[in-house]
């Protein structure tokens, strides 16, 4: 009796344990997005709260009517301004995941292969930057790069140009602003994996006649794929989405999804279209996260044997 | 494989008076060496006594901080390891995870730009000497521990490389596929004709394989000769102790013949007679080793006073093919002797508590004096 007890108690324990971040996720996730969902397919409504409801009790028939909106959607095929945003954003953080891929590899390397001391003095200054808001370091940049900012004002002073150049509200800007600010998530999971290597898999590469760079290429590069792959979904998802840096120092002539999100939900207040993108968007990036999930999982079946 | 006889006729690698520290600690302490075409010669000490490093040294992957290394006549200071005629196998046998077993072995035949269907061809061969062609497709993880040894053999060998350093080859083997795989070595080095380098703490592995032994203590090469030398003849206290068992009394030298000579030992009321001639200052301190299965164990009193002593069996190890008797002398001293169980039957077997009579034969001591 008391064995049965203490099974339902450890039962009860592990269940508590896995169960409050499964509440969490259900409260601030799922019926969110629920309720996103729901939007999506509502119609929009000058007086509050913006949309009109999806069942309403209709007096005449004496019973509730379900009317579903998928014009929403419709909009999203036929306004070519999402479809160019949706890609323009793609490509956005395609090349800023790239990006920080090129300069967060020999970061992440490096700090793998020096001692712990240093190694640790490394690790705290990537995090550092986190202990500022996020958005006084955008707009840090704002500063550095407008017209009569730092870096013009340095470049004209050191004379090695005579005109300032446009580094504001450009692609250029928007670049350096996500690179600026996801390199840690680049950074960390190659890290992790970086530093777990097995060192005398390179000098067996070396004594098998490969060169230090042949080595690189054919041991070290295939073995951080999942700390690269990781570390790409990391950049890229919240990239795509991105609206406070291309609205603070990208182009105004082109936008991101992110920002047509924002303006949809906050200036033009048209909740249902916006919830619709927000609906397309997550189901888009799903699609990434699922393969990565698969090849994780592949890879963690290779490992337990 | 000791009594192979050994071609000196061509030094193919010459190790002068290579020293190398690292900051205060001197892990290779001026060793000079020879070692010669076709042999398989063996490091052999306890961790931390260097072998290693020099093993590292030969490879590339440690530069001497004094003296020469020199391959097949050729100085290897500034050679990377890349771009020396040695191929190594690891100790933790270093395959790589994300290869196939065929992609392992292929590897080194990449890096040297051979055709696919030459690589192809020589990966098969190869993989059917250490009979892995089964296996080619596999990955490292789904191999067992004697697997990847032999994967990680065959990475090495297909190279053809002219010295073959080995890493602690089987020590990651249980003891019956160690046995085993110690003459599949032999086979492939007589087979190859690779001169091998080998680095091992296992003595027995040592015995086994090699066809010299260079013992090291403390950065130095203490001994080199055949096993049979090293174990027979050992120039040393700490050779003769390293290897295998013995019994060693301290005592004094009280006759000094060319022919022979007479030490006195406290623990031992017999003076020792050695029918050998020793170089050692008259009066000098000595040591006289007896290895345990060189000592005759009856109940009955040996002929003559010396080489001989009398104690009471306190301890019995019965291993099967032979049994350790640790008897202990009325001076108190503890002496091993290892008796071969010859008849099936115990009936006549010493047992514990029984007084005994040890007793050697002249030839049988070894005088040590450092």
């Amino acid at each position: 009796m008391d064995k049965v007890l203490a099974t339902l108690h450890s039962l009860a324990g592990k269940r508590l344990v896995i169960g409050v971040p499964y509440v969490w996720l259900l409260l601030f996730f799922v019926v969110p997005f629920l309720i996103v969902f729901k939007i999506s397919f509502s119609w929009m409504q000058p007086i509050q709260p913006g949309y009109a409801p999806l069942f309403a009790w209709v007096e005449e028939t004496q019973r509730f009517v379900a009317t579903l909106n998928l014009s929403n959607y419709q909009v999203l095929l036929q306004d070519s301004l999402y479809l160019s945003t949706f890609l323009y954003s793609v490509k956005v953080a395609a090349i800023s995941t790239v990006l920080c891929l090129l300069v967060g590899y020999p970061m992440a390397y490096a700090i793998a292969r020096c001692g712990p001391s240093t190694r640790n003095l490394f690790l705290m200054l990537i995090i550092l930057p986190f202990w500022t808001s996020f958005l006084l370091r955008v707009y840090a940049w704002v500063g550095l790069l407008k017209t009569n900012g730092v870096i013009n004002n340095t470049l004209l002073a050191l004379g090695i140009i005579d005109q300032p150049l446009t580094l504001l509200y450009t692609d250029f800007a928007v670049y350096i602003g996500i690179v600026y600010s996801y390199l840690p998530f680049m950074i960390l999971p190659l890290f992790s994996n970086l530093e777990k290597h097995d060192l005398t898999l390179l000098e067996a590469a070396s004594d098998l006649g490969a060169s230090p760079m042949k080595a690189f290429f054919k041991v070290t590069l295939p073995l951080s794929m999942p700390g690269i792959v990781a570390g790409c979904l990391l950049v890229f998802i919240p990239a795509v989405g991105e609206f406070v840096i291309p609205s603070l120092l990208g182009r105004t002539d082109q936008l991101m999804i992110g920002t047509v999100l924002s303006a949809q939900f906050f200036s033009a207040r048209n909740w249902p279209v916006a919830s619709a993108v927000a609906i397309v968007l997550l189901l888009l990036l799903l699609l990434p996260i699922l393969l990565f999930q698969r090849y994780q999982r592949r890879e963690l079946e290779a490992a337990k044997r | 494989m000791s009594q192979k006889t050994i071609d000196r006729s061509h030094e193919y690698v010459r190790i002068e008076g290579v020293t190398k520290r690292f900051g205060d600690f001197v892990a290779v302490d001026n060793v000079s060496l020879s070692i010669f075409k076709g042999e398989i010669f063996c490091l052999l000490g306890g961790s931390g006594c260097g072998k290693t490093t020099l093993l590292r040294m030969l490879a590339g992957f440690e530069s001497p901080t004094s003296g020469r290394l020199l391959i097949d006549g050729q100085d290897m200071a500034g050679i990377p390891p890349y771009d020396r005629p040695v191929n190594m196998m690891f100790q933790s046998y270093a395959l790589f995870p994300h290869m196939t077993v065929e992609k392992n072995v292929a590897f080194g035949l990449e890096q040297e730009g051979l055709s696919k269907a030459e690589i192809a061809k020589r990966v098969g061969e190869m993989l059917d000497i250490v009979r892995l062609g089964d296996f080619a497709r596999r990955k490292p993880h789904q191999l067992s521990g004697g697997q990847r040894q032999r994967v990680a053999l065959a990475r090495a060998l297909v190279k053809r490389p002219k010295l073959l350093l080995l890493d602690e080859p089987l020590g990651a083997l249980d003891k019956k596929l160690r046995e085993h795989t110690q003459f599949e070595l032999i086979n492939l080095q007589e087979q190859l004709g690779v001169t091998f380098v080998v680095v091992t703490h296992d003595q027995e592995e040592a015995m086994t394989l090699a066809t010299r032994i260079g013992v090291m203590n403390k950065g130095q090469i203490v001994q080199v000769g055949t096993p049979t030398d090293i174990y027979e003849f050992p120039n040393s206290r700490f050779v003769a102790d390293f290897i295998g068992s013995v019994n060693m009394f301290d005592g004094q030298l009280v006759e000094d013949e060319p022919g022979h000579v007479r030490i006195r030992c406290n623990e031992l009321e017999a003076t020792v007679f050695v029918s050998h001639g020793i170089s050692a200052p008259p009066e000098a301190k000595v040591s006289v080793a007896i290895r345990p299965e060189k000592i005759e164990m009856s109940r009955s009193a040996p002929v003559g006073t010396e080489n001989c002593a009398k104690g009471v069996v306190k301890e019995i190890a019965y291993m099967g093919d032979l049994s350790v008797y640790l008897v202990r002398l009325e001076s108190g001293r503890m002496v091993r002797v290892t008796i071969p169980n010859v008849e099936r039957h115990a009936d006549e077997r010493i047992v514990w508590e029984e007084t005994v009579h040890l007793s050697w034969r002249p030839s049988s001591p070894v005088v040590l004096t450092i």
